[in-house]
């Protein structure tokens, strides 16, 4: 087995231990629901951040899988009864699973492009995917709608169910990066986004393991969005399938730091609350946009690689003086004397 | 002598240029085989036909007598065709260690395994070592000097113990003392079985290390023998000196 710092473990549990205790000790329902949101963007940079953290290809497509968990998970319990408990959520990793698998065509078409191709390719999947679930009325019923189940759970804590279902898709996705990070995955897949060039030619199967990393992020990222609509009780095509939900996701990932581990989380964990906070202060007057921004404003100008990177890098710093580099490159001046 | 590495009839046209015309040499088995021509000659779009980087228009690539039909970089790599380029490429944000341990074919039922296992590691400190760069092992690639960097590039083609390496200008911006390195371990690696087919500017190597040498010009075999041979060859001088 392979040995992980004891205080790394430590403090993981100690984040998911706080996470899980939250809608026990505040029960204030407009708090929980803030903290829906929050660990559900959580998740959903994390998900995200375990393809495009560790390839370096952008997707804005990763909505589309969101829609298509949510989708996923209302016509399912169309079609079988004994929704309404906690059954919604026994069924996730099936809906992962097949969110999944669904998305390996869809990847293995759009990886043929890179860089800001790919994000272009992935972004016009994800408006068609928004297209389909319109217009395939046979299966989505259209504008109109699917239910899913209606939760059975009691109203004065009826948040709490839902708030801990994402808990665990967000540690899922959590330990998921630790462990590829920590694999030969992960070495492969940081070789990818370094140099692809470089990995093709020391036979690292780019193509393979870019498709493995995509299938597992857009099976979280179902899983999120077949909370979500369990959450909801009802899915639109324009909620389902929300240009909004993709930006959120993909800027809280770039703000807390993609590429790492806890970064993602850290985004949406100031971004949601000043988000909800805005909104309910100064939403009348879109003022609350001005604020919103503000917030970004700041974080890019005092952490323009994201939170994560930028705090690391200021620890570094105050712990040892730059290093200087290793041997001085007399490269330069032997192409000179040789020419 | 049996050819590792045969093409035939090899040739390439970006738009209107023929950058590789009809081009076909062989690189015997256990020698280290130089390509040289003067630039534009088409020395590395000829690399990049037989590596999968570029797909000939007509032609064929033969590895150990077999045609290679539509050249992959990924599956070449892994019958033991590897290569470098001719700006050092590496892992800027990998350690040196990680650098060398991406670079071993893994079988897929090893992507779940720990990233540098023991194994691994003791196998890439033992390459650095050959390589001078052991002490640099945990530093980051990109922290290296431009010579170290293609000591390491050669170090990462190395790992999975391939048959026949291209080395694409291996001491190009490099300084004396780590081409003598780089010359040592070409010899050294020969000794063991590698086979080399090299491009390199550096003639006064190229006449110490290769043998035989091949001289491209617009994109066709202009000569080929021993490196005396070839010197003396009128055509060669020609289409290096301008007639």
């Amino acid at each position: 087995m392979r040995r992980v710092p004891a205080a790394r473990v430590g403090g993981g549990a100690l984040v998911f231990a706080l996470l899980a205790v939250f809608p026990f000790v505040v029960h204030a329902a407009w708090i929980v629901n803030i903290g829906v949101i929050t660990v559900m963007y959580a998740g959903l940079a994390s998900a995200w951040n375990l393809f495009s953290g560790t390839t370096g290809y952008i997707s804005l497509g990763h909505a589309a899988f969101f829609g298509i968990g949510a989708y996923a998970l209302a016509i399912t319990f169309n079609h079988v009864s004994g929704g309404g408990g906690y059954t919604p959520f026994y069924v996730l990793p099936l809906i992962g699973l097949g969110t999944g698998v669904v998305s390996l065509p869809i990847a293995w078409i759009a990886l043929r492009t890179r860089a800001i191709t790919f994000a272009i390719v992935t972004l016009t999947l994800f408006f068609m995917a928004q297209q389909l679930a319109f217009n395939l009325r046979g299966i989505t019923h259209g504008s109109q709608g699917v239910a899913a189940p209606l939760p059975s759970f009691s109203v004065s804590d009826f948040d709490r169910p839902f708030y801990l279902a994402m808990v665990g898709v967000l540690a899922l996705a959590i330990l998921s990066y630790a462990y590829i990070r920590s694999s030969k995955l992960g070495l492969m897949l940081l070789a990818v986004r370094e140099d692809e060039e470089k990995a093709r030619s020391v036979g690292i199967r780019t193509t393979g393991v870019k498709l493995i990393a995509f299938a597992i992020s857009a099976g979280l990222t179902g899983m999120v969005g077949g909370v979500w609509a369990y959450y909801l009780t009802f899915v639109y095509p324009q909620y389902a399938f929300d240009p909004l939900i993709l930006i959120g996701t993909v800027l809280m990932a770039f703000l807390g730091g993609k590429g790492t581990l806890w970064g993602p989380f850290l985004g949406a964990l100031v971004l949601v609350p000043a988000q909800q906070y805005m909104l309910t202060r100064f939403g009348a007057s879109e003022l609350y946009l001005v604020g919103y921004s503000a917030v970004f404003v700041v974080i890019l100008l005092f952490m323009p690689r994201g939170i994560v990177p930028s705090l690391s890098a200021g620890a570094n710093l105050l712990r040892r003086p730059p290093s200087l580099p290793a041997e001085p490159d007399l490269g330069i001046e032997a192409k000179r004397a040789a020419s | 002598m049996t050819a590792l590495l045969e093409i035939e009839g090899l040739t390439k046209r970006f738009g209107g240029v023929v950058a590789v015309d009809r081009c076909s040499f062989s690189v015997p088995a256990g020698t280290i085989t130089a390509l040289v021509g003067p630039n534009g000659s088409g020395k590395t779009t000829v690399f990049n036909l037989v590596t999968g980087y570029a797909q000939p228009d007509t032609g064929l690539v033969r590895l150990d007598g077999d045609v290679v039909r539509r050249p992959h970089p990924v599956r070449l790599a892994r019958r033991g065709l590897t290569r470098t380029f001719q700006q050092a490429r590496i892992f800027p944000q990998l350690t040196l260690v990680e650098n060398l341990a991406a670079s071993l074919q893994q079988p897929w039922r090893a992507i779940g395994r720990r990233a540098v296992s023991p194994s691994d590691r003791t196998r890439a400190l033992q390459l650095l070592d050959e390589f001078d760069l052991l002490r640099l092992a945990d530093e980051r690639a990109a922290d290296l000097s431009y010579g170290q960097k293609k000591l390491l590039e050669f170090a990462t083609v190395l790992m999975a113990e391939p048959r026949l390496v291209l080395l694409d200008e291996p001491t190009a911006g490099v300084n004396p003392l780590l081409v003598e390195t780089i010359e040592r371990r070409i010899r050294e690696l020969r000794e063991r079985g590698l086979t080399f087919l090299v491009v390199e500017h550096n003639m006064n190597l190229v006449m110490r290390l290769c043998d035989p040498v091949i001289v491209l010009d617009h994109g066709t075999k202009l000569a080929e023998g021993d490196p005396t041979e070839v010197q003396a060859n009128p055509r060669v001088l020609d289409a290096y000196l301008g007639a």
